[in-house]
């Protein structure tokens, strides 16, 4: 195998502002040619980690570092940022940041450019390159005409360019919809055939990357490796859901069968693994077992939309005759591509924006005549960034802000804070300075800062986008206890599992249509929905079929009801 | 949303000129025209940049933004003058033809009114040409132009970049402010002054958070792709020069010394009939 390309002996590093060291004596080899997951909680240090590996640390965030981190035979330190990015590409996490050309080309040719290549061999080099990764008919497209997946093609294309010997992906799924993330999955592993590279990919949605093969994952945990083996041998472990990674689905529902999970059933990919007839019987067994769930009874109508129909001021259609209805105390669904109309039909709901035809009723009463803010009394907006919608230093007065804006007497701003506050589980906290707190906190505080205003509707852009396993139940879990608390509240989300888990009903937008309006269930095993909607199949569905469930749809539901019990019980 | 600084990709002899060419000559017929108070002049700079705008293909709706911007601009300009010194004329040009007086010291003169034709020419004989220079050179070679002309790259690159994020940090402004009015912050013309004043701070706190995020990943992103590495860099988009351009160059030169020699005539930078 020859030596590593990536050698870390006994390195820890400390960042300068910080009291302690964020990763602890790491040991980690990495060959050439090697397709390597790096996968852990927030906070683990994977990022950190991979910032070692591109030079960010220690030459644009300086701190303090012990052991040794060789790239290609040479310690890391001594030598510069750019001559690490010679030899390690970096595909960031966020593409709109990166993207740094005015046009496609210009962008993949960046590094060129400051590399003082002759125009003459930049123009067929950019060509090439952008052949392989399919974006050669955009070359002229300014990043505003390009989708999230396209732009991480070019963003791919940048740093292929460069012939580097090691392609590094900050979570390169967390911007993407899951029918695009399926499609970077397979692209990073057509690169990593076609150039022999070593693939290091960061990334906690396991059961995404591992749609094509990996050969070594390794598990990080409080800045130390937890385990470094191959993908069968950890999944065939409790590690993962010990760590706050939720594994495959179609590996708990295998689990809730009993039927066992060894490295020998191949339980890397729902495609490879391997089930006995006996398996199979037992999963299709459990699926048809009786649940007792109880429906809660519905209480009616909060808000109706009748034939709501939008065009931008730009000509675009946004929304086609948009009807829909939601019930009181409901936790409901929207997905659909960028574009199809979801974000365009929550501003119609806030006000932002007023529909040419078409009536918005609120219990009944027509909102047509109320401003932005008489609507905020009724219906919270909670944008997806929370750094956007925070304006204070401290949570408190951040909190606050609301009441205060409307007039509310000191006294009662503090107790209706304080009560906000400890909904969302805040209250230890509420002396400190916001900048303190985590990005899961903070998207908490923004809820708090609508909560307090005590809206009968909450909506919610992409609630989970950026958070892990850990984090993301601890939001979802709180909606859910909002919701119990007869507050409806509607999330805007590309997220498949937040739909299978937690929306009981999901409404799928399509260029402008609600194109489906049922059970997430029935939905995420509807193949030509899926596809309309850019989401992509669960994996329950494909264990379904494999297992012969009468009902594909019914069995996605019974592992939802199942879960949802099996959690509720620790 | 209104977009400011917009190229407009047609196919003319201005187009096909490189972003330098057409920089430098922009930078030469505007310091032409600043230079002199010579309404002859002027008013051929204006009928001259007139056809330049002709061949450039680009129509008057494409830049009426930015016209109506110039306009309100010019008008207050002149106001302000007239305002504050409704003789400045007379005493440029050391001779009083008045016409009427309108009240007080607000006297009209042939003196004044001529110093305000100049300044009116200023305007129309320099918008036209800075606009065609917007219009007509991409965005990119916009970069690589200041370049040429001996701005360091880096430079250079950030400010063609912060052309870029314009549009961004507006729709980004746009979301926020949004997001703030449901939380109650008022921003319509119901509030005082001070009061919306006041609000806005509740829009740029989280503005400007958002914006130091964004330029954490670019610089990054750009360190990464070893941006500032050498001392020069070349450009995907760099154009030959090509006899057009020379020509382009000689006729900016050509209008500066042109400028200049008018002040040996003129007596100075003012032309004086009078």
């Amino acid at each position: 195998m020859g030596s590593p390309i990536i050698q870390f002996e006994n390195f820890s590093f400390q960042y300068k502002s910080q009291a302690e060291p964020t990763l602890h004596n790491i040991n980690l080899s990495i060959y050439p040619g090697e397709k390597v997951l790096i996968a852990g909680p927030s906070g683990c240090g994977k990022s950190t980690l991979a910032s070692c590996i591109n030079g960010l640390i220690p030459f644009a965030y300086p701190g303090e570092q012990t052991g040794s981190l060789k790239i290609n035979n040479e310690e890391a330190k001594d030598t510069s940022i750019f001559q690490l990015s010679k030899t390690v590409g970096t595909v960031l996490q966020d593409p709109d940041g990166q993207f740094i050309g005015l046009t496609v080309a210009e962008d993949i040719a960046f590094v060129l450019e400051n590399a003082c290549t002759p125009q003459k061999e930049m123009l067929p080099r950019v060509k090439a390159v952008s052949e392989k990764v399919g974006i050669s008919h955009h070359l002229e497209h300014a990043p505003d005409e390009l989708s999230g997946g396209q732009k991480q093609r070019v963003s791919m294309a940048g740093v292929m360019i460069n012939d580097v010997q090691v392609f590094l992906f900050d979570e390169p799924l967390a911007n993407l919809d899951p029918a695009t993330g399926k499609q970077a999955v397979e692209l990073i592993d057509q690169i990593h055939q076609d150039t022999q590279a070593a693939i290091v990919i960061i990334e906690h949605r396991l059961e995404d990357v591992l749609w094509r093969n990996v050969d070594r994952i390794v598990l990080m945990r409080d800045g130390k490796i937890l385990s470094d083996s191959t993908p069968d041998d950890l999944l065939s472990t409790g590690l993962l859901l010990e760590n706050g990674i939720r594994e495959p689905l179609y590996l708990t529902a295998m689990r809730y069968a009993n039927v066992p999970i060894t490295p020998e059933t191949l339980p890397q990919s729902i495609r490879s693994i391997k089930l006995t007839e006996a398996d199979k019987e037992k999963i299709r067994t459990w699926g048809t077992q009786p649940l007792s769930v109880q429906e809660p009874p519905k209480e009616g109508v909060l808000l109706t939309a009748e034939n709501i129909d939008f065009t931008y001021e730009n000509g675009f259609h946004a929304l086609k005759n948009v009807s829909l209805t939601i019930e009181k105390g409901e936790l409901l669904a929207i997905a659909g591509t960028n574009g199809a109309g979801k974000s365009t039909f929550s501003k119609v709901i806030c006000g932002f924006e007023k529909p040419q035809k078409g009536t918005l009723r609120f219990k009944g009463q027509d909102m047509a005549t109320l401003s932005i803010k008489e609507r905020a009394d009724r219906i919270g907006y909670v944008m997806q960034n929370p750094n956007q919608m925070i304006s204070k230093s401290f949570i408190l007065d951040e909190v606050a802000l609301g009441l205060r804006l409307r007039g509310v007497p000191e006294n009662e701003v503090q107790t209706r804070v304080e009560e906000a506050l400890k909904i969302c589980g805040l209250y230890p906290f509420r002396k400190w300075p916001i900048s303190a707190l985590s990005f899961g906190q903070k998207k908490r505080v923004t809820i708090a800062a609508i909560l307090v205003l005590n809206p009968e509707m909450l909506i919610l852009d992409e609630p989970t986008a950026g958070q892990d396993f850990r984090h993301y139940t601890e939001i979802m879990e709180f909606l859910r206890e909002l919701s119990a608390m007869d507050i409806t509240v509607v999330m805007i989300t590309h997220d498949m599992h937040l739909m299978l888990e937690y929306a009981k009903r999901a409404v799928v937008f399509s260029q402008g249509q609600i194109i489906a309006d049922d059970t997430s269930a029935n939905i995420l095993t509807n193949p030509a929905i899926i596809q309309r909607a850019s989401l992509k199949e669960t994996s329950l569905y494909d264990l379904a079929l494999m297992c012969r469930a009468e009902a594909p749809n019914q069995f996605v539901q019974h592992f939802i009801d199942f879960d949802r019990e099996a959690r509720k019980h620790g | 949303m209104v977009k400011l600084f917009n190229f407009i990709d047609r196919k003319s002899p201005i187009h096909a000129l490189t972003g330098a060419s057409k920089l430098a000559c922009m930078m030469c017929w505007v310091f032409a025209a600043m230079v002199t108070f010579d309404t002859r002049y002027l008013i051929f700079l204006t009928l001259a940049a007139v056809v330049l705008f002709k061949i450039s293909k680009i129509r008057l709706a494409d830049v009426k933004v930015l016209l109506i911007f110039t306009l309100v601009f010019l008008l207050l300009n002149n106001a302000l003058i007239y305002l504050f010194s409704p003789e400045h004329g007379v005493t440029i040009y050391g001779s009083r033809t008045l016409l009427f007086t309108i009240i007080g010291r607000y006297t009209i003169t042939s003196q004044q009114l001529l110093y305000h034709l100049n300044v009116v020419l200023k305007y129309t004989a320099t918008i036209p040409m800075v606009m065609l220079f917007i219009c007509t050179t991409q965005p990119s070679e916009f970069a690589s132009s200041l370049n040429h002309i001996g701005v360091s790259y880096r430079i250079s690159y950030s400010v063609s970049l912060a052309l870029r994020y314009i549009p961004d940090v507006m729709k980004e402004f746009h979301d926020i402010s949004l997001a703030q009015q449901a939380r109650g912050v008022e921003l319509s013309g119901k509030a005082g002054v001070f009061k919306r004043l006041k609000s806005a701070t509740s829009i740029l706190m989280p503005l400007i958070l958002s914006s130091l995020d964004r330029i954490e990943v670019v610089s990054n992103a750009m360190e990464l792709r070893c941006f500032g590495r050498e001392k020069n860099r070349t450009w995907y988009r760099a154009q030959p020069f090509l006899r057009n351009d020379y020509i382009a160059f000689f006729c900016g030169f050509l209008l500066i010394v042109i400028s200049l020699l008018l002040n040996i005539p003129n007596g100075g930078r003012y032309w004086n009939p009078f």
